[in-house]
């Protein structure tokens, strides 16, 4: 009785979005009298970081710190319409909107400035520290705090502003497929290395190294937790989920963590990741989303190296010790590939 | 164990931006690791009231009678519902976006298609006595055969699940019983092929499994108003459908949410809130609906079951000539996004490659079994997984490293893909060489050198001359001015239309969700397309592009 290694590959790309497009998010932008941002949404922020990620686009467009901006969701009487946090749409589509709502409320805000400056709001830069000055004489400015209080109590301004992204519902044809999916994809490649004991056809992913291509990083922190996660969520649908064990049979279904069964930490393989940034050309700031296609190149990956540690295809997922143990069994013992 | 490879794709980006591109900590992190974020669930109200579903016990049953007098007199009870309490008691997910046929009932009170189906909801003043109370509401059945696996639905006599799809399929834009992928001819390249590989893949149902089970918080609110604390992945979804259901304007709908701990797709379906609403409704009082683990994991739609059969022709240098595809995604008993999910992945077929033939037919079936969703990776999942195993096939049968074969078959800027769309902005050739070079692994002097900016275009920009099309499938009587909507008692209008006439629809996005109803008219958002862009094969090869004209028409406010 023996352990086995082997390495399988997988490369995948993934399209952002709901493909047939009809999917809008709005956001409303607006300051209050001391240049301070709320930024009004209906998006909701399910632990991945919507919040944070329409922070940080709306403080880039606007020209203002990080610390100026608040982003509010979700409430239906004061959050504009959005069709949701899914299908990798968030980023793209709600970032979208946001730079959208920002610009707006910016030119309005430099407007306000430029009256104060008596200056031509197109000369007028802002230095992402609070301050608008003219383009290439520092000491002209104005805080953006004087130019919203200028705007609110002496000039009688709306630093506000509106945003939607929408790509228009497009048809498919029923006889070719034709289709007009997507607005970009994120790319991937995966390689693992896997262990598989021969007497309890156990599978162990003992290291994983990918590249993820997710367009511009927009968060470098909120890119990595969504590429770690996802990709032992991946690893875990290889090896341990479902909720039929035995489909199409309805039996055996799990009802708690106890026998829905899940890697726990120990279970973690050590992943090297290597971020690549393509950035998107409809994309807020060229941003892709990276959120569901960190998963998918892990369960392929998993088989492939399988194959290569043993020599048993398994084409039916998870990879059961059962299937392992029938797998090896049916071809008398473990054969390995060794192909990578 | 994460680096940022910023040599790749340097003269594409500017990096000196102030905000964009910094690991800033996130806006509500403080409140979630010091546990005082507010989740749904943290919204609790005095005299707040437990909803608990009476659910099926068989895969497939005629409801004849549901009897709830005796669980009215349980300790506690306040209020036990049934289908004739809902307003509108048949909705579809996607009908918000003018997508399907209204297929599923709130509180089914006909017959039940899956195991977990509820047919009654009982209303308490605690959770012990709605779960002691829905026990004891008696339910008369009438068991019918049941069918479980995809294959076995769509043979002739197979159970009927849904009676809308009588032979277990759902119809695709009116016309067809699956969806099609045509490009080339993949038969006439097999012909010729030095090595035909096949295979079988089923990808697994899998739970969504979020800390936070689906639930929903509902009370009255000042004015006439209903106010919601829900788990749901879309705020106006769950909004509209709400609306739709119940019969009441949005304006009397606040929905409140945003902060949720986990979705992964499994809280987009809006199960919840329609029904704590409901109760608010009709008890006057806040009443929460919410899942036990036991329900989120068996009655909460997962990820379906996926069946995936490929067969790719193959050069003896590692080519791959031709991909063919036949699909089958498990529905479960009604639709909710398993329809949706299927374009989604008829269109990023054949993966990231580019493949001179490519066809395939993707069948959304209906089995007796919890109904699927959405789930990370919605659509693409399982076909990758089949794709990428697939692929190993391949590799193993000509020889080569299975690196090296996808980047020789990898996709390029500029190759037209199999849904008649140019490619851009790739970037999997490079994905390849960096995870290639991190392992060790030597790769031909051709592969190092390949990047995704070259050798695409060109002949590999060609739409095939010939595409074979096909009649299979073909339905009738049903609209194809919608994706799937039964025509009324008139003639239908699928059947007055030539064969090869584009769906004339242009439905509005759902941003006015529900009031709307389905058969109203509505505003054309892009002019109708006077050239098909699918020709029967005996008409001439030239296609239309006229579906990238819209895009690039908005692309002036989505760059910077």
């Amino acid at each position: 009785m023996a352990t086995h290694r082997g390495r399988g590959f997988a490369a995948i790309n993934y399209p952002i979005g709901m493909n047939l497009g009809g999917d809008p998010s709005q956001a409303l932008v607006h300051s209050n009298p001391d240049g301070k941002f709320t930024v009004a949404l209906s998006a909701i922020d399910l632990g991945q970081g919507m919040k944070s990620v329409t922070r940080q686009i709306a403080a880039e467009t606007l020209g203002v710190p990080i610390e100026d901006v608040y982003v509010d969701t979700a409430d239906s009487d004061t959050g504009p319409h959005d069709m949701g946090s899914f299908a990798s749409r968030g980023t793209h589509r709600m970032g979208n909107a946001v730079i959208q709502a920002s610009n707006e409320a910016r030119s309005v805000m430099l407007e306000a400035a430029a009256e104060e400056l008596e200056v031509d709001a197109a000369d007028l830069v802002t230095d992402g520290k609070g301050n608008i000055h003219v383009k290439g004489a520092p000491s002209r400015s104005i805080t953006t705090m004087a130019a919203a209080q200028a705007a609110q109590f002496k000039q009688g301004r709306t630093i506000a502003g509106r945003g939607i992204f929408l790509i228009p519902l497009s048809e498919v044809d029923p006889d070719t497929g034709e289709m007009t999916p997507v607005s970009c994809f994120a790319h991937a490649a995966m390689l693992v290395d896997v262990e598989v004991d021969d007497e309890t056809g156990e599978v162990a992913v003992i290291d994983m190294q990918s590249a993820y291509e997710v367009g511009r990083a927009l968060n470098p922190k909120l890119v990595e937790q969504q590429l770690r996660g996802g990709a032992w969520m991946g690893m875990s649908h290889a090896i341990w989920e479902t909720t039929e064990p035995y489909y199409p049979s309805r039996e055996h279904g799990p009802e708690d963590f106890n026998s829905y069964l899940m890697p726990g930490p120990g279970d973690l393989a050590p992943h090297h990741i290597s971020v690549l940034e393509r950035p998107a050309p409809d994309g807020p700031y060229g941003g892709k989303g990276p959120g569901e296609m960190c998963a998918n190149p892990v369960l392929p990956a998993v088989v492939n190296a399988v194959y290569d540690a043993i020599g048993v295809r398994i084409d039916d997922l998870p990879v059961t010790p059962e299937k392992v143990l029938r797998g090896l069994k049916a071809q008398g013992g473990a054969k390995p590939r060794r192909m990578l | 164990m994460i680096e940022f490879r910023k040599e790749f794709f340097a003269d594409e980006r500017d990096d000196d931006l102030n905000e964009i591109g910094k690991p800033t900590r996130r806006q509500d992190i403080l409140g979630h690791v010091t546990g005082r974020s507010p989740f749904f669930d943290d919204h609790q109200f005095d005299g707040l009231l437990h909803l608990r579903c009476v659910r099926s016990p068989h895969h497939h049953a005629r409801i004849r009678r549901v009897d709830t007098s005796q669980a009215e007199k349980m300790p506690g009870v306040v209020r036990v519902l049934t289908g004739k309490d809902v307003p509108t008691n048949l909705n579809t997910l996607l009908s918000l976006l003018d997508f399907g046929i209204d297929d599923e009932p709130i509180l089914s009170d006909k017959k039940v298609a899956y195991r977990g189906e509820p047919v009654a909801a009982v209303i308490a003043a605690t959770e012990a006595q709605a779960r002691a109370a829905v026990k004891a509401v008696r339910v008369d059945w009438e068991v019918l055969p049941h069918v479980l696996d995809v294959e076995e639905a769509i043979k002739p006599g197979a159970p009927k699940v849904l009676d809308i799809y009588p032979n277990n399929k759902f119809i695709y834009h009116g016309k067809y019983d699956h969806q099609k992928l045509r490009f080339g001819d993949v038969e006439a390249a097999f012909a010729s092929a030095d090595h035909i590989v096949e295979g079988r893949y089923q990808m697994s149902p899998i739970e969504q499994a979020p800390i936070e089970t689906c639930g929903a918080i509902a009370a009255p609110e000042q004015n006439d108003r209903y106010v919601c604390y829900t788990s749901t992945q879309a705020l106006f979804f769950s909004l509209g459908t709400a609306a739709k259901v119940l019969q009441t304007p949005s304006s009397k709908l606040h929905f409140v949410g945003g902060t949720v701990g986990g979705g992964f797709g499994g809280k987009v379906d809006s199960i919840h809130e329609p029904l704590a609403i409901l109760g608010a409704m009709l008890t006057g009082r806040p009443v929460k609906y919410a899942w036990d683990r036991e329900e989120e994991m068996q009655v909460g739609a997962p990820r379906g079951a996926e069946r995936w059969y490929i067969k790719d022709a193959v050069n003896r240098d590692g080519r791959i000539t031709a991909r063919k595809f036949i699909g089958y995604f498990d529905s479960g008993a009604y639709t909710r996004l398993s329809s949706y999910a299927i374009i989604k992945g008829v269109g990023h077929l054949p993966g990231p490659y580019t493949i001179p033939n490519v066809y395939a037919d993707v069948y959304c079936v209906y089995t007796n079994r919890t109904p699927a969703t959405a789930m990370r990776g919605f659509g693409i999942t399982g076909v990758d997984f089949a794709i990428e195993t697939h692929m190993d096939k391949v590799a193993e049968t000509v020889g080569l490293n299975p690196i090296e074969l996808r980047i020789l078959n990898s996709y390029r800027d500029g190759d037209m893909k199999a849904h008649r769309r140019e490619a851009k902005n790739c970037a999997l050739v490079e994905c390849c060489q960096v995870v290639a070079e991190k392992a060790g692994i030597t790769l031909s002097a051709e592969a190092r050198a390949a990047t995704s900016l070259t050798g695409g275009g060109g002949e590999r920009a060609r739409i095939p001359n010939y595409t074979a099309t096909d009649q299979n499938g073909r339905v009738e009587g049903f609209d194809t001015g919608s994706y799937a909507r039964k025509s009324g008692s008139g003639p239908a209008a699928a059947t007055a239309q030539p064969s090869t006439a584009q769906p004339a629809r242009a439905p509005q996005p759902g941003s006015q969700p529900a009031s709307r109803p389905a058969s109203a008219s509505r505003p054309e958002q892009a002019p109708p397309r006077a050239d098909p862009p699918a020709k029967p094969p005996e008409s001439r090869p030239a296609a239309s592009r006229s579906g990238a004209m819209r895009f690039s028409s908005l692309s002036g406010f989505r760059r910077r």
